[in-house]
């Protein structure tokens, strides 16, 4: 196949051609891209064109522009000129041209960027010059003329366009914005090296020798910040706002009142009001339904409780009997004594006195008197431990019928004697020795008996004798035995005059004796204040040698005692008087409750000093507030059986103006059911006649003594028979022996009994005799009260069957007189009459026999 | 008349009273106003002031106590029972009688 030639070159060909050279295997540049894969530019030189005689305007024309080139020309082209050849680049297009001749084209326009091009395909040349005849024609024509020409252009350098890319430099380009300066600085030489002071200067004194560049806000660099993140929180409003105001504290403010009440006016309108009447009658039958059931039944009992009656016993329960404890006598006394009285210490427990006299007959005494006067006269004491030694022998002039001891100091101990004296003791020396005494206690026993003959008051160790430390005189005291003593109550004292004062002193300081000669007397055991000077007997006194181991408590009684007040017991119109034996005190302290406190009080200030018995003389001095509401009766029992209540109160008397007894009334009352006998009698000043007095009692009355329980209860034993009384009521029960009656010096669960060969035995009492149940005592009560309303009763039946005695006779002489005038009306009105009467009786005898009170009407008669 | 009817009514408060009084263990009887003002009675005036005040009181909180639970109820009858004695109230629009009694034991 010949080598077509070449056609005209296009400037971006020569960059192709330069470059094709280099790679002969890179394949041909077609116009694939636009859609022409078989087209092929070319570039083809004038040579070429003439050689291959397609040549631009001769061979190639408008109506021709394409030339069919044969292969075989193009082949020799190549072996020509070979590389140069312009059809080079399409070489292998041309080797692989299955047909013999190609089609070159002239490309006027540069449509495909070179002068030529050529269709590599034959279908393309068939599609090229087939179908477009026209342009096909044109190009074929075309092809045919330029396919001889090739004319090479240089590029033409063209003006340059800006495209903009000379600002995209300019902005990447480094300019200097100002200009640079140059400086030149000089200076001497010599100036070079110099040696530089430096100093400090301040800076704003020199002008100018700073130069600061102050700052200043650039414009340029303020930014005004638009946005800001600011956190937030919402709270409520509060306000806090104080103000001073004027509070009121709250005080604590008393009020002193007193009650509403109203006066009498405005009670009595009210009581005649209809409305208050009304109420009443409205209510009072509920209360009476409330009164009346808790008159049938007290609903709150407890049953169970009821049940036990006592707790648990020791020992047997129906053991009753009296079982002796001990015994003590009196082995050194040569002649037989017995015993007058019997007393136990009221504070040491164990502890006994007796007082023993010798037991002769009036005649014997007066016969023996000589020897009497020599031995001593004792009260002994005697204590559980020791049944043979008595602990203490108390000493007495004579003997001692009665004796007690203070109650408040049972070291003092007044004692009454044979001839009428009162002997005082003080064995405050010796209470050690008996304190320390036990019951039962092992001492250690001496038990050498000794004989009489070493009975002396120094040579025997364990028993002492104690001397008295007063006696009272003895033309001014008692002229007969003293049958009973009594200390006064520590709360009270008596005056002269027998008006009760309160005691300030805390002890007791007074007595009262009574004696055989029918007098009781009031000693003071205080100094008294001499009523008129005898200095005969004080003499007396300063001559009188003390032996130098007796207390001086009661120097000042010593044989000058007289009592401050006597009374005597007569019995009115005879000369006879009641010779009293017995006397039993009101021991009432509840009397008076205010001065009670006062009372304590005082013993509390005196209970600071250690011997309250040495000070007697300061009591005198106090000022004594007198009692008016205190009971100032006493019983008497006298020898003759009777029971005497009487008073020891002086008052005045009205008519005679003089100081004397109270003048009351006596009622004799023989035996329980005797006639009522009133006794009016006259009084001499000192003479005193009894409130009430009782014969009841058949042989001497031996004891009157209260109850320890009940303090209006009072037992008297006498002869064969006891007596219970009850103060201030004039009536006595003769009844059984209770119980409870502890008496005759009891105490605890012993009772001393003295005996007439003088032993004393203590026998102690069962428990079921000394405790009592739980009823007793309310059932006690009760029993009194009972017997109370009995007697008063039978007073009052008495009375009654008088009236009705009274009545009957009036009847009886009424019908007498009225026998004769007889009516019928008069008998209607007569049996009306008596029919009346006879109710009235019944009425009564009901009455009496305590089926219908006279008091009360509607409610029992209902009941009945 | 009108002095016949007040004596009436007088007698008769004092008959009743009385009675009142004369039943087993009573030991005290007294009339008292609604205001705890005391009309009449038998015991000392301080007893009776410090009694009249007290249960006039409580005689009203009784009242009140009751009414509250039921308002159609009312108190007709207080009693108090102690140790000693028992009280008994009797409660009235304008009046109170209070009675105080030993039970017998």
């Amino acid at each position: 196949m010949a080598p077509k030639p070449q056609k005209r070159k296009i400037s971006k060909r020569g960059k192709n051609k330069i470059t094709l050279p280099v790679s002969e295997e890179a394949e041909p540049i077609n116009m694939e891209s636009m859609g022409h894969p078989e087209i092929y530019p070319l570039v083809l030189t004038t040579k070429t064109q003439e050689i291959f005689n397609c040549r631009v305007d001769e061979d190639i024309t408008d109506e021709q522009p394409y030339k069919l080139i044969r292969k075989e020309d193009i082949f020799a082209d190549f072996v020509n000129r070979a590389a140069v050849s312009d059809f080079y680049p399409v070489k292998k297009i041309i080797q692989e041209y299955p047909g013999d001749e190609l089609l070159l084209v002239y490309d006027k326009d540069f449509r495909y960027g070179l002068n030529f091009y050529l269709i590599g395909t034959e279908e393309g040349k068939e599609n090229y010059l087939n179908p477009l005849e026209v342009p096909e024609e044109q190009e074929e024509y075309k092809e045919h003329i330029p396919e001889d020409l090739y004319v090479y252009k240089p590029p033409v350098s063209k003006p340059w366009v800006s495209l903009g890319s000379e600002k995209e430099i300019d902005e990447e380009t480094v300019k200097e914005s100002t200009k640079q300066i140059t400086y030149m600085i000089s200076r001497k030489r010599s100036e070079f090296g110099a040696p530089i002071k430096f100093s400090d200067q301040n800076a704003s004194s020199v002008k100018d020798a700073y130069i600061e560049c102050t700052a200043y806000p650039d414009k340029n660099f303020t930014l005004k910040q638009l946005e800001r993140d600011v956190g937030m929180q919402v709270v409520p409003q509060i306000k806090d706002i104080s103000t001073q105001t004027r509070w009121t504290y709250p005080q604590n403010a008393t009020t002193q009142y007193h009650p509403r009440e109203f006066s009498e006016e405005e009670k009595k309108t009210l009581e005649q009001s209809k409305t208050l009447t009304d109420f009443l009658n409205n209510v009072s039958m509920s209360v009476e339904i409330a009164l009346q059931q808790n008159e049938i039944m007290n609903v709150f009992i407890d049953d169970w409780k009821r049940l036990a009656e006592e707790e648990g016993t020791f020992g047997d329960k129906t053991d009753t009997h009296l079982k002796e404890y001990q015994s003590f006598t009196d082995l050194h006394s040569p002649t037989e004594k017995m015993i007058t009285c019997v007393s136990w210490h009221p504070v040491i427990f164990g502890l006994i006195a007796v007082s023993v006299a010798v037991r002769l007959s009036f005649e014997e005494r007066v016969h023996f008197s000589g020897k009497l006067l020599l031995q001593p006269s004792l009260i002994l004491f005697w204590s559980f431990s020791d049944p043979i030694h008595p602990q203490l022998m108390l000493e007495s002039p004579d003997d001692i019928f009665c004796f007690e001891f203070c109650p408040s100091d049972p070291n003092i101990i007044a004692g009454g004697c044979i001839n009428g004296q009162i002997v005082m003791w003080d064995i405050t020396t010796h209470a050690d020795r008996i304190e320390n005494i036990k019951v039962g206690g092992s001492r250690s026993k001496k038990v050498t008996l000794k004989p009489l003959f070493l009975l002396e008051p120094e040579s025997n160790k364990e028993v002492m004798y104690i001397r008295h430390c007063a006696v009272s005189s003895i033309e001014n005291g008692h002229r007969k035995v003293i049958t009973d003593i009594h200390w006064l109550s520590d709360t009270f004292e008596i005056n002269r005059l027998g008006s009760v004062f309160e005691n300030r002193s805390g002890i007791s300081c007074q007595l009262a004796t009574c004696s055989a000669d029918c007098t009781i007397c009031f000693w003071d055991i205080r100094p008294q204040k001499a009523l008129t000077p005898q200095p005969t007997e004080k003499k007396k006194e300063e001559s009188i040698e003390i032996p130098f181991d007796v207390p001086s408590t009661f120097l000042h009684l010593d044989l000058s005692w007289k009592p401050f007040s006597k009374i005597r017991l007569s019995k009115g119109e005879t000369t006879l008087d009641h010779c009293p034996t017995k006397i039993s005190l009101s021991d009432d302290t509840l009397l008076y409750k205010e001065q009670d406190k006062a009372a304590a009080q005082d013993k509390a200030v005196k209970a600071g000093e250690a011997r309250p018995y040495q000070n007697l003389e300061e009591g005198l001095a106090n000022h004594l507030e007198p009692i008016d509401d205190f009971c100032t009766k006493f019983f008497v029992g006298t020898e003759e059986g009777e029971v005497i209540y009487t008073d020891w109160k002086m008052e005045r008397d009205p008519e005679t103006g003089r100081f004397m007894r109270t003048r009351l009334w006596a009622a004799e009352w023989r035996n329980v059911n005797s006639v009522i006998k009133d006794e009016m009698a006259f009084s001499t000043p000192t003479a005193k006649k009894p409130v009430s007095l009782y014969t009841v009692h058949d042989g001497a009355v031996h004891t009157v003594q209260r109850s320890p329980f009940y303090h209006d209860i009072i037992l008297t034993v006498g002869g064969w028979n006891v007596a219970i009384w009850k103060e201030g009521v004039m009536s006595c029960f003769p009844e059984l022996f209770l119980p409870h009656f502890l008496n005759l010096s009891a105490k605890q669960q012993f009772i001393a009994i003295a005996d007439y060969f003088g032993t004393l035995h203590i026998l102690e009492i069962p428990w079921t005799l000394s405790h009592p149940s739980t009823n007793e005592v309310s059932s006690i009560h009760y029993y009194f009260e009972r017997e109370v309303k009995h007697l008063e009763y039978v007073e009052q039946r008495k009375k009654i069957r008088e009236q009705e005695k009274k009545d009957m006779k009036l009847e009886i002489e009424k019908k007498k007189v009225k026998m004769h005038q007889k009516s019928k009306e008069q008998m209607e009105a007569e049996l009306k009459m008596e029919y009346e009467s006879y109710l009235e009786l019944e009425r009564n005898v009901l009455v009496n026999l305590g089926l219908i009170k006279v008091k009360e009407t509607m409610s029992y008669v209902e009941m009945v | 008349m009108v002095n016949c009817l007040s004596d009436l009514f007088q007698a008769e408060v004092e008959e009743t009273l009385k009675r009142i009084q004369s039943h087993k263990g009573v030991i005290g009887t007294m009339v008292v106003n609604a205001e705890g003002i005391p009309i009449r009675t038998t015991l000392d005036n301080s007893m009776t002031v410090q009694y009249a005040g007290l249960l006039h009181q409580l005689t009203m909180k009784a009242r009140s106590t009751v009414r509250d639970i039921d308002p159609q109820n009312d108190l007709t009858f207080l009693r108090i029972r102690s140790k000693k004695h028992e009280i008994m109230v009797a409660p009235d629009k304008e009046y109170l009688l209070i009675v105080i009694q030993n039970p017998c034991e």
